[in-house]
């Protein structure tokens, strides 16, 4: 027997969307939020460079201009309206979090501080602009903080170590929620009138990535196996600059400040791909690039795989003050001193565009007419709005989650306030407990890793940076039979009640699956090159065809794909050039 | 790539099954091991391809998170900053200490944030807030930066030895994450902080041994936050 909790508002995640729609809820209505780790370890701690909002602070600016880079930048499959709710709340997103108090780098007269940040301009394109507020170089570290505080002293209702797996939908809605507390290997059912989803990304389907391993999309594939599609799911962005062979991140600020890359011959091949703006152009553009020189033979190192991140002409005294994380990383985990020698780097999979849809509002919605699906609730990473369209902004993530956090925890108190209880079937947690059970009698304890190493290792070589029709059909293939494998195989060692992470990591790979199967699928649709979704043999956008999201439903062992128009604005679609 | 070969590294393991009971037992692995390995991909080595029943927090991997504290060799630390290379085998690993222990390296970490919750780790303001950001000067914002590095590992904490000795002493991080807001500008409720730790289980415990500040693995100055807040608790005193 599972036990029952019931709440207005239950919330999944406890990162910086989680938080900050936790503190517009619990406000006015009962509210929980259940996190499979500690608040506080979540993922937005990670991020380093900054949060932009045209506060014109340092430098002429205006939330206008900051739409238009996102539009731009999101090779124009953002929806315009979206952006503007965005880029026009940035600036109060930005002050609640100083007066809660977030440690923002200060400005001599004591403003909060703005910095430039790839992608960012003023005037539509005509120089780079200050826009990035930011805290040293741990801003998500020090919102997270911030937000997690800010609970604290409101008294939020937290259920840590607690892991979504499945979801209660009764009569065309939300009824609840099951968890399962790793503490103790109970299920708990949470009845909730709303819930909202803020698992973040879900970039532990690739080998090399800068996500944290519990990024695995338990929320997009919960929704997914209980009948919503989820939106623009090709569209995965690969940050060019990750630690040679482990992904982590080298921010962008490091050639902000100056760096270059170099191939194995000492060129700074990026004057070939982007002659203007070169090492700073879009991460799409400059992972690409990485990609090809690669192939083409004009890699670094041994094995020939990678090329270098070359800050050794910045001098000493820069290189410690502003790029602190690079000399750190560099040192600890390869060794290598950025001082004298170029890092070994690569594209890393970085962010999920797409995600579970949703309005402005972060409600849920179902199909291609945009229908609300009452109850239900998603923002941050795991939400599609969309704002990032085929490719996020540096900088931009932190600020959704702040927006569309916010913007979630109201839409669930009204709803709360507005809203019954669902039904509640029998045994609501029936469904949970055979996929854990299915999961602890799997024939084959050792097959977890061996299959999560292998989607991994193939999403890599098939799916990431570069696609063709023949790579994706063959990734088809091989996600076919791993999750063949998964089904009727996979098992786990350990059979203990308290702290069984074996069988969490076991929940976990089958979510990645699901995810991956759809993103091949609507990867394999789109025959263009759009944003982060870059294919061989369709090297160009094609507007005509396929200027609009893709819906991805599961449908028995299959994916269904549909789509629906992007919402236009002021900005007409043009050539993305830098 | 730099560095020499790898090998195979052996690690002991300081295991505890809750279900059996009992003292926790040493057991001994042996993993092979690439030049750039950390104490984590040992961990998952082992946990991945040997014995999946194996129970450790970790998330983020490249030490932000502040899930991954254990006790490396004797020394507090994140298992996935320390490279298998620099350190002597047979490497141990063990679960921080002074913390009830759940399985294998898993504790209960609610003690640890009871602490850090009583000396109101939040802003306190209460002043109508302004329309735009209250100002700050960059000394003002300077003057308590090294201590928002805390990422809550109780890496500091669970070092000390006035805290293994006794259930009652806040400990180093609910110190440094005090230091945090008293020395903020804008922060108005520093007294009753100080309040908290002026009594028999706050600052005045530290003896300055320094262990806290060898395991942090920000590099925050924790000794020397812990020596600011007992001044200013004098200071505010009469």
């Amino acid at each position: 027997m599972a036990t029952t909790h019931t709440y207005d508002a239950v919330i999944v995640g406890a990162g910086g969307a989680g938080l900050r729609a936790a503190l517009e809820a619990s406000q006015h209505v009962r509210t929980a939020v259940i996190s499979k780790l500690y608040p506080t370890r979540s993922h937005t701690g990670a991020a380093q460079g900054g949060m932009c909002a045209a506060l014109a602070n340092v430098e002429e600016d205006t939330w206008e201009w900051h739409a238009f880079d996102t539009v731009k930048g999101s090779d124009f499959l953002a929806d315009q309206d979206s952006v503007d709710v965005m880029c026009r709340e940035a600036i109060d997103a930005v002050i609640d979090l100083e007066h809660w108090g977030m440690p923002f780098n200060r400005t001599p007269d004591g403003r909060v501080d703005q910095r430039r940040f790839g992608g960012h301009t003023r005037a539509h394109g005509e120089a780079p602009v200050m826009r990035a507020c930011y805290a040293a170089d741990r801003t998500g570290h020090m919102i997270l903080q911030t937000l997690y505080q800010q609970c604290v002293k409101q008294g939020v209702e937290f259920y840590n170590e607690f892991y979504l797996l499945d979801m209660i939908v009764s009569g065309g809605r939300v009824a609840g929620l099951v968890a399962y507390e790793l503490a103790t290997g109970e299920l708990h059912v949470f009845r909730c009138k709303t819930a909202l989803l803020a698992t973040g990304g879900f970039g532990r389907m690739f080998r090399v990535t800068s996500n944290a391993h519990a990024l695995t999309g338990d929320g997009p594939a919960v929704a997914l196996r209980r009948g919503l599609p989820l939106e623009d799911m090709e569209f995965f962005q690969f940050h060019p600059t990750g630690l040679y062979g482990i992904g982590i991140l080298l921010s962008e600020a490091a050639r902000g400040e100056g760096g270059v890359l170099r191939n194995a011959t000492g060129e700074r091949f990026m004057e070939r791909y982007a002659p203007s703006i070169k090492d700073l152009a879009p991460r799409d553009m400059v992972s690409r690039a990485i990609y090809f020189e690669v192939k083409e033979g004009r890699g670094a190192g041994p094995k020939k795989d990678y090329v270098l991140l070359d800050v050794t002409h910045l001098g000493k005294e820069l290189i410690e003050e502003k790029l602190p994380d690079i000399t750190e990383f560099a040192r600890i985990y390869l060794g290598v001193e950025p001082l004298r020698e170029g890092v070994p780097v690569v594209p890393t999979a970085h962010y999920a565009m797409g995600g579970i849809p949703t309005d402005n509002d972060a409600r849920v919605v179902s199909d291609e007419t945009n229908t609300v699906f009452p109850g239900l609730y998603a923002a941050g990473e795991c939400a599609c709005v969309s704002v990032h369209g085929g490719n996020r902004l540096g900088t931009n993530s932190l600020l959704d989650i702040i927006v569309f956090g916010r913007r979630g925890g109201l839409s669930m108190v009204e709803d709360a306030r507005r809203l019954d209880f669902a039904p509640m079937p029998e045994e609501p947690e029936r469904d949970a407990k055979a996929i854990l059970a299915r999961l602890a009698e799997g024939p084959e304890p050792h097959a977890v890793p061996e299959i999560r190493a292998e989607l991994q290792h193939s999403m890599d070589e098939n799916a990431s940076v570069f696609r063709t029709d023949e790579l994706l059909r063959e990734q088809e293939n091989a996600l076919g039979l791993l999750r063949e494998r998964y089904a009727e195989r996979a098992g786990v060692q350990d059979r203990s009640r308290a702290f069984n992470t074996d069988l969490m990591e076991a929940f976990e790979l089958g979510c990645l699956l699901d995810l991956a199967e759809t993103l091949v699928a609507a990867a394999r649709a789109r025959t263009e090159s759009r944003g982060g979704h870059y294919r061989g043999d369709f090297p160009k956008r094609n507007d005509k065809r396929w200027l609009k999201h893709s819906l991805a439903w599961k449908s028995g062992d299959a994916v269904r794909l549909g789509y629906k128009p992007v919402r236009l604005g002021r900005y007409k679609p043009v050539e993305r050039k830098y | 790539m730099p560095g020499p070969a790898g090998g195979e590294a052996t690690i002991r393991v300081l295991r505890y099954d809750p279900d059996a009971g009992g003292a926790p037992r040493w057991q001994t692995y042996r993993v092979p091991y690439e030049p750039m390995d950390r104490v984590l991909d040992a961990l998952h080595a082992i946990k991945w391809r040997a014995d999946g029943t194996l129970a450790f927090r970790r998330s983020c991997g490249h030490g932000i998170c502040g899930s991954d504290a254990m006790v490396i060799n004797g020394q507090n630390a994140l298992a996935c900053k320390v490279l298998i290379k620099d350190l002597s085998q047979p490497i141990t690993v063990e679960p921080i200490r002074g913390l009830p222990v759940h399985k294998d390296l898993v504790v209960d970490m609610e003690p640890f944030f009871d602490a850090y919750r009583k000396v109101l780790p939040f802003l306190v303001n209460d002043d109508p807030a302004p329309d735009r950001e209250r100002l700050q000067s960059p000394a003002d914002r300077a003057r308590y930066d090294d201590t928002t590095k805390c990422i809550l590992c109780a890496a500091c904490t669970t070092s000390c030895p006035v805290f293994w000795g006794d259930g009652q002493y806040a400990g180093p991080a609910a110190i440094v994450n005090a230091h945090r807001f008293v020395f903020d500008s804008r922060d108005r409720a520093s007294n009753e902080r100080l309040a908290v730790l002026s009594d028999k289980v706050g600052a005045f415990r530290c003896r300055t041994v320094f262990n806290c500040t060898r395991a942090c693995p920000r590099d925050i100055h924790v000794t020397r936050a812990i020596q600011e807040v007992k001044s200013e608790i004098l200071k505010r005193r009469v």
